[in-house]
């Protein structure tokens, strides 16, 4: 499923449908959401009066008939396209989300009967669209899971490849923080009771799709400024246009209705109000492609401003858990006695540090003859754990504290070099523990975090984008320093308890931040709908889920770096794109304002700048460029703006140069080239 | 907004007795030690005061040096410009009637070396002052009506000419009121 | 290098030497800090207890302009009658006529809102009495008005988050006795002493040296003079303004007047530096302002000094430049840099006629009124600059991917739709009050008024079109200057123009006010890496971008009717 949509952001598939789309959304009461486009229209519906009127009557005023037509196909055409980038980009959110859907077609399910308010063994299979919320099924290996829901009874191996691409089978299990299964995804082992979470229509995607279709998308508050500010250039361009009037009453010269709508059409802001709406929808299809479902637009755009991020160490900072990575002997111990000796006690130890030593060690486990051997479990008494052996031997591992306890105790030692050693690992971020073999001290071993590699240029990117990256753990401080040192990350929580999270989140939201974490368990819940953005993992509880505003698909941690970035392309891109439609209106005036008075006024003639052939072919080719703008930026709208990790005022800086430089100059070209390519023709 | 009123017009009247009253009265006290008594300079011949300092007047006898042309005739009971445009038709056939009556009583003088001063209307319509070329240019009209040497009058405008601020701001000038008081006194 | 060029700039040069200490001076004011004026507490104490104010009471934004809008809404009344009946009331040695209802109106609006349009003559139209009373007291209440309500907006930016702007009446007071009382008495003096008239004596009679009978028109000038400029008022005593001999006797006071009307304007910003802890901010606005300035004033000087065409084409020298409608004793540099602060600055005082300056400095003159925000008035023109940077943060703030912030609080919506008015305003005023005229110019131009539409103009074609233009641009901008050939003393002008003026000054000080009590209000957001620096000179870049953007989309075709037109048509 992952990067499986690699076809081309004009896929015929997309294209087709997005055309017809564009015709359907000139239906005035889809317009008018669109202030900046809406009054396009108008403009349009008048051109279509004037040119009809124009074939009947020669009325010079009015212009002759074939201009005012290609005014008027002009201006549908800008219409046209500007609904064209909405609908290829909803196409394209629709088409992301619709391959996600068919995962959960129509699957049998094994619904247990109620009878009453009581469940009862009986099972019966129904059609999975027949579930409701509350219905509890049974999966067992081989099936697929129907609908999405929580885990109550048992545990499984299930394959989630369908839905995060990742083909390595995760288990699920009741209670805790990994019981949600989705829909669509396979059981590979084992038997499962699940009790279903959402009613039909109403997961997660099923809000995603709603959201990119258009039917309850709502404009963010940043949209709603946007469009103020848009329209309000628009009103401005409103009283330019119709001042010009009496102006030109005064000057003596007569402007045709093509040439004050052309002018008019020309000026208000087209490109950014024929692409807002499109690069919304992108923004949300960019997480989803990013498999990250959005409850809303809000969501994402939050996202790019977020302040403070709150990351989990394991996982996100660190891989996996503590590894060994380091056997030291004490003083006259031979390394290999030493190191059979940690194998031996870590043989019955199914945590992953106990695993680690193993794998170290690189010894073949099997020659081991442990037969008789009775294994001591960990208790949080002994702080120890090891194997008794029928020879006698007795070999525990543990904490430093407690081995020595046991060697003292004995009369024996403990040597000061190993003392030193466990110093120095406590001091570099590791963990020693320390092995002792018939209450005698044999050597320390060291296990340490792991810190992902690339882990630190991604938290420096972060600080450049101003993002203060936070590390919540559950080591002790010391440790959780030198990690957070080592990783670059600027804070961190140690020995986190649930609500030291939710308590930092507050702390942040008061001094006026935007806090984003991402989480999965039941006891995340609260900090996550109190964080601005809350990004639960798709294998967290359902109440997880529920309280966060996105849901990320491959229950990636590094994941929120990922949308922060996303957050800020969405800005971004509607920032550019606005200054490149504004900046383009100073060359349109100098095609189109000496256009309309040369004829009165010869002298205007040197505001011609760009020597365009005629009045007409200048107004012309203005529309034209305005018109051809649209396609041309839907790309860009599409894929976003790059964004770069550069500092707030060097960003500027280049996207002032970028859009608002090259929104002035580049009409200018276009212009003259259209002009020229008319000249052909007329 | 009612419980501002009373306060605001308390204020209003306590501010017109401050500034209205006291401020104007206290610079007319100071007005006083000035050398125009706070009633502007004046200019006397044998006691009587034929104009004020800074005010310009109305030259067009032939054997007074010419001041600026004056929308207003100089009638300074009131001031303002003609206000024209520069590239008013009727207003460029103005200054051509003006350039050719200068030419008429100034016979010896080009028409590329009047200066646009001469011809062209001050802002206040009282403009005391010309600049130095400006009066030069009349001062051979001036020397032959009185029957004076050039030499004579060329000493007196330059005597009359007015440095730029401590030598280094704004223009040079010459007073063509007092100009013409020293011209009749040169007799 | 010629003196005319040494004195403009020196002229500059020592205004702003001169603002920095002021600036200082004022932020210590406004901060309660000790001053050399302290003596004054116990005579502000009395005016308090006088008026029963309470100086420390706190005002919330609402609270605070109900109180500005309330004494403006009373002077209106007392200057509208005041005028009506002037001629019954005494101080009237040259017996003057009363204001007519339309005349009195415009008036009245027109020096309460520190405008000053005058579409009467001073020597004619007012009496001694209606100048010191009315006028000279509305040109010290309406600067100090502006610059009160600029300190309570700086009192909102101040701070993290507040709800109190200050006391209004105790700014208001503070302005008056602490600023623009001291200065205007250190400029009266030097404008008495230069020549200019102060005592009530009415009109003289005189025999000239040729013979003729001329009037002089006098009266206590001085005083007036010193709060025209130092409130950028800009209203004259005389008809002529600061063009005339006695208004302005010299090139020293010339440039007394200038570094007058710019001293304030540019001292507020160093003082909002200081004031709000962020000099850096300051210093780049002032940066910017200047550069403005500067793309205004140098093709302005460059024409005027340069001369008129038309006039060099009829054979004459113009070794001083274009002459018409100037002085001798200001020269072009000087006339042609006192048109631009005078109409960057919403003085409107003038030193020469801004209607036969060349088409190209019309247009500067013009775009600068239009812009209104390089330095600006006493205390409006930082708050016109304001609207501009929430505009500008707006837009930079989408370029770097952010939610856009200023001083610390999120700009949404409500902020947005409130800059994005104000802007709106000035189009529609200025186009909008033109079209009206061009329309009755173009279509009635015999329509029974008093003055019909035909006889408006002093000028035709393009430059008549300016003559409109412009007095509709110095309305919006409450500057006051004029391309003073436009006929407008008459029902249409006046009325026209003074809800032009009276739009145009309220609104643009409420939005501000409105801005910044609505993000005072909100949680503050400290700045972070990500943050866009407002003080950094890409964001003043950005704003200078976003001033040209919107006045050129704005203005463009206007400006290409009049003084484009005119400039090309040779």
């Amino acid at each position: 499923m992952k990067n499986s949509n690699k076809s081309s952001m004009f896929a015929k598939e997309l294209v087709l449908p997005a055309l017809k789309q564009s015709f359907v959304k000139l239906s005035p009461r889809a317009m008018f959401r669109n202030p900046v486009m809406f009054t396009v229209e108008i403009g349009t519906v008048i051109m279509l009066f004037v040119t009809a009127y124009s074939f009947k009557v020669n009325d010079k005023t009015i212009g002759n008939f074939s201009y005012n037509l290609a005014v008027f196909i002009i201006l549908l055409l800008t219409l046209l396209f500007a609904n064209f980038a909405e609908a290829i980009a909803e196409a394209r959110g629709k088409a992301q989300a619709d391959s996600l859907r068919k995962t959960r077609e129509e699957t049998p399910a094994k619904k247990v009967s109620i009878v009453g308010e009581i469940f009862t063994d009986e099972i019966h299979i129904v059609p999975s669209s027949q579930l409701k919320k509350g219905d509890l099924f049974v999966c067992e290996a081989g099936d697929i899971i129907p609908m999405d829901g929580e885990i109550i009874k048992g545990l499984a191996t299930i394959d989630e490849s369908a839905i995060t691409g990742e083909s390595a089978p995760v288990i699920r299990e009741a209670g805790g923080d990994k019981s949600s299964v989705t829909g669509g995804t396979k059981v590979l082992s084992d038997k499962i009771k699940v009790r279903v979470t959402t009613d039909p229509g109403e997961s997660f995607l099923d809000k995603m799709i709603a959201l990119v279709e258009g039917a309850s998308r709502q404009k963010t508050p940043n949209e709603i400024a946007l469009t103020i500010l848009l329209a309000s250039f628009t009103i401005i361009f409103v009283i330019v246009c119709v001042t010009l009037k009496p102006f030109a009453d005064y000057a003596n010269t007569t402007i045709s209705i093509a040439a004050f709508i052309s002018l008019f059409v020309c000026l208000i802001p087209t490109t950014i109000g024929g692409l807002l709406s499109a690069i919304g929808i992108a923004g949300m299809d960019r997480a989803l492609r990013a498999n990250v479902i959005t409850k809303s637009g809000k969501a994402v755009e939050t996202a790019g401003d977020v302040d403070t991020l709150l990351l989990d160490k394991t996982g996100t900072i660190t891989i996996g858990n503590r590894k060994a990575t380091n056997f030291y002997p004490a003083n006259g111990i031979d390394k290999k006695v030493f190191i059979k000796a940690c194998v031996l006690a870590s043989l019955a130890d199914e945590t992953p540090e106990g695993k680690s030593i193993i794998e170290l060690a690189n010894l073949n486990v099997n020659s081991f003859n442990t037969t008789g051997a009775r294994f001591i479990e960990f208790t949080a008494e002994t702080r120890s754990s090891g194997i008794d052996m029928p020879s006698g031997l007795k070999i525990r591992k543990g904490a430093f504290d407690a081995i020595r306890n046991i060697a003292i105790k004995a009369g024996n030692n403990f040597p000061k070099e190993t003392e030193e050693q466990v110093r120095s690992i406590s001091s570099n971020g590791g963990t020693p523990l320390v092995v002792s073999q018939n209450q005698e001290v044999l050597g320390v071993i060291e296990l340490q975090d792991i810190i992902k590699p690339g882990i630190q240029e991604r938290f420096a990117r972060l600080r450049k984008m101003g993002v203060k990256t936070v590390m919540v753990t559950g080591d002790n401080p010391l440790t959780a320093k030198y990690i957070a040192e080592k990783a670059g990350v600027d804070d961190f929580i140690a020995e986190a308890k649930p609500e030291d999270k939710m308590n930092y989140i507050k702390k942040e939201q008061v001094s006026g931040k935007l806090v984003a974490m991402m989480g999965d368990g039941t006891n995340d819940a609260p900090a996550l709908a109190q964080a601005d953005v809350g990004v639960a993992m798709n294998s967290g509880t359902q109440a997880a889920k529920e309280a966060g505003n996105m849901v990320d698909l491959d229950n990636d941690p590094t994941k929120l770096i990922e949308i922060v970035e996303i957050g800020k392309q969405l800005l971004i891109t509607r920032g550019t794109i606005t200054t490149f439609s504004i900046a383009n209106d100073v060359a349109k005036y100098f095609a189109i304002v000496p256009a309309l008075f040369i004829s009165s006024i010869p002298a205007l003639q040197a505001l011609n700048i760009m020597h365009l052939q005629s009045p007409q072919s200048a107004i012309l080719s203005a529309v034209i460029f305005n018109a051809i703008i649209i396609p041309l930026l839907i790309p860009l709208s599409l894929k976003g703006v790059a964004y770069k990790p550069i500092g707030a005022s060097a960003l500027l800086r280049r996207n002032l140069l970028i859009y608002g430089l090259g929104g002035v100059i580049a009409p200018f070209i276009g212009i003259k080239l259209i002009d020229m390519i008319l000249a052909l023709f007329i | 907004m009612k419980k501002h009123i009373l306060p605001a017009l308390k204020l209003t009247v306590v501010m017109i007795i401050l500034l209205a009253v006291i401020y104007p009265l206290a610079i007319a006290a100071v007005g006083k030690l000035t050398p125009g008594k706070g009633k502007g300079e004046t200019i006397s011949v044998n006691g009587k005061v034929v104009g004020y300092a800074n005010i310009g007047q109305n030259f067009t006898q032939d054997k007074y040096f010419w001041g600026r042309p004056s929308a207003i005739g100089y009638n300074a009971s009131g001031s303002g410009g003609s206000n024209k445009g520069p590239n008013n038709p009727e207003y460029l056939k103005l200054v051509q009637d003006r350039i050719d009556s200068f030419l008429v009583h100034n016979p010896s003088v080009k028409k590329e070396d009047i200066p646009a001063e001469l011809v062209t209307a001050s802002g206040s319509g009282l403009d005391p002052d010309l600049s130095p070329a400006a009066v030069r240019i009349q001062v051979k009209r001036v020397a032959a009506i009185r029957h004076l040497d050039e030499a004579t009058i060329n000493a007196l405008v330059d005597a009359y000419v007015q440095k730029p601020l401590l030598g280094l701001f704004g223009p040079a000038k010459v007073n063509v009121l007092k100009l013409n008081v020293a011209l009749d006194e040169l007799h | 290098m010629n003196t005319e060029l040494t004195g403009v700039i020196v002229t500059f040069l020592i205004t702003v030497l001169l603002a920095i200490p002021l600036g200082k001076y004022i932020a210590k004011v406004f901060s309660g800090n000790k001053t050399m004026l302290d003596f004054l507490n116990p005579f502000e104490r009395f005016i308090y207890r006088m008026c029963g104010i309470d100086p420390q009471k706190k005002m919330d934004w609402k609270d605070f302009l109900k109180a500005m809008l309330t004494i403006n809404l009373l002077w209106f009344v007392y200057a509208f009658f005041m005028l009506l009946f002037q001629d019954k009331l005494p101080l009237n040695p040259d017996g003057n006529p009363a204001q007519t209802p339309d005349l009195a109106f415009n008036t009245a609006i027109s020096f309460l809102v520190n405008c000053n349009l005058q579409h009467y003559s001073g020597e004619t139209g007012v009496t001694y009495l209606t100048q010191t009373f009315v006028l000279m007291f509305l040109q010290f209440v309406s600067a100090a008005t502006g610059i009160a309500v600029l300190v309570g907006v700086l009192n909102g930016l101040k701070e993290k988050t507040v709800n109190n702007l200050g006391n209004f009446w105790s700014i208001f007071v503070k302005t008056i006795t602490r600023i623009l009382l001291p200065l205007c008495i250190v400029m009266a003096v030097i404008m008495a002493f230069s020549g200019s008239p102060t005592s009530y004596d009415g009109k003289d009679t005189i025999t000239t040296l040729q013979g003729d009978t001329v009037n002089v028109s006098r009266g206590p000038a001085a005083g007036f003079i010193a709060i025209k400029h130092l409130g950028t008022n800009g209203g004259g005593w005389f008809g002529a303004n600061s063009a005339h001999p006695l208004e302005n006797p010299t090139y020293l006071t010339n440039m007394v007047e200038l570094i007058a009307q710019m001293i304030i304007p540019i001292a507020m910003i160093f003082a909002m530096g200081i004031y709000i802890r962020k000099r850096k901010f300051a210093n780049v606005i002032f940066g910017i302002m200047t550069v403005g300035m500067l793309i205004l004033l140098v093709p302005t000087m460059v024409a005027e000094i340069h001369g008129n065409p038309a006039i060099a084409h009829l054979g004459v020298a113009q070794p001083t430049g274009a002459m018409e409608g100037k002085e001798v004793r200001f020269g072009p540099a000087s006339s042609g840099y006192w048109s631009i602060v005078t109409t960057i600055i919403s003085t409107g005082s003038v030193n020469s006629m801004h209607d036969s300056s060349m088409p190209l400095s019309g247009m500067m003159q013009m775009l600068g009124m239009m812009i209104n925000a390089f330095y600006g008035g006493c205390g409006v023109g930082i708050l016109n600059y304001l609207i501009y940077i929430i505009v500008a943060v707006f837009i930079s703030g989408l370029m770097v991917g952010r939610t856009p912030e200023f001083m610390g609080h999120k700009v949404e919506a409500r902020e947005i739709k409130i800059a994005a008015l104000v802007t709106l305003l000035s189009a529609f005023l200025v186009k909008g009050g033109v079209a009206l005229a061009a329309y009755f110019s173009a279509h009635h131009p015999e329509i029974a008024w008093a003055v019909k539409p035909s006889s408006w103009l002093n000028n035709p074609s393009y430059h008549g079109f300016s003559e409109m233009l412009y007095e509709f641009t110095s309305s919006n901008a409450n500057n006051g200057s004029g391309f003073e050939g436009l006929g407008d003393n008459n029902t249409f002008w006046n009325v026209s123009t003074g809800i032009v003026l009276i739009l145009a000054r309220f609104i643009p000080i409420i939005g501000p006010v409105a801005i910044v009590g609505l993000l005072a209000n909100k949680k503050y957001v400290p700045e972070s890496a990500g943050t866009l620096r407002t003080d950094s000179i890409t964001f003043g870049a950005m704003t200078f971008a976003v001033i040209f953007i919107i006045n050129a989309l704005s203005f463009f075709p206007a400006l290409v009717l009049g003084p484009i037109a005119e400039l090309f048509s040779r």
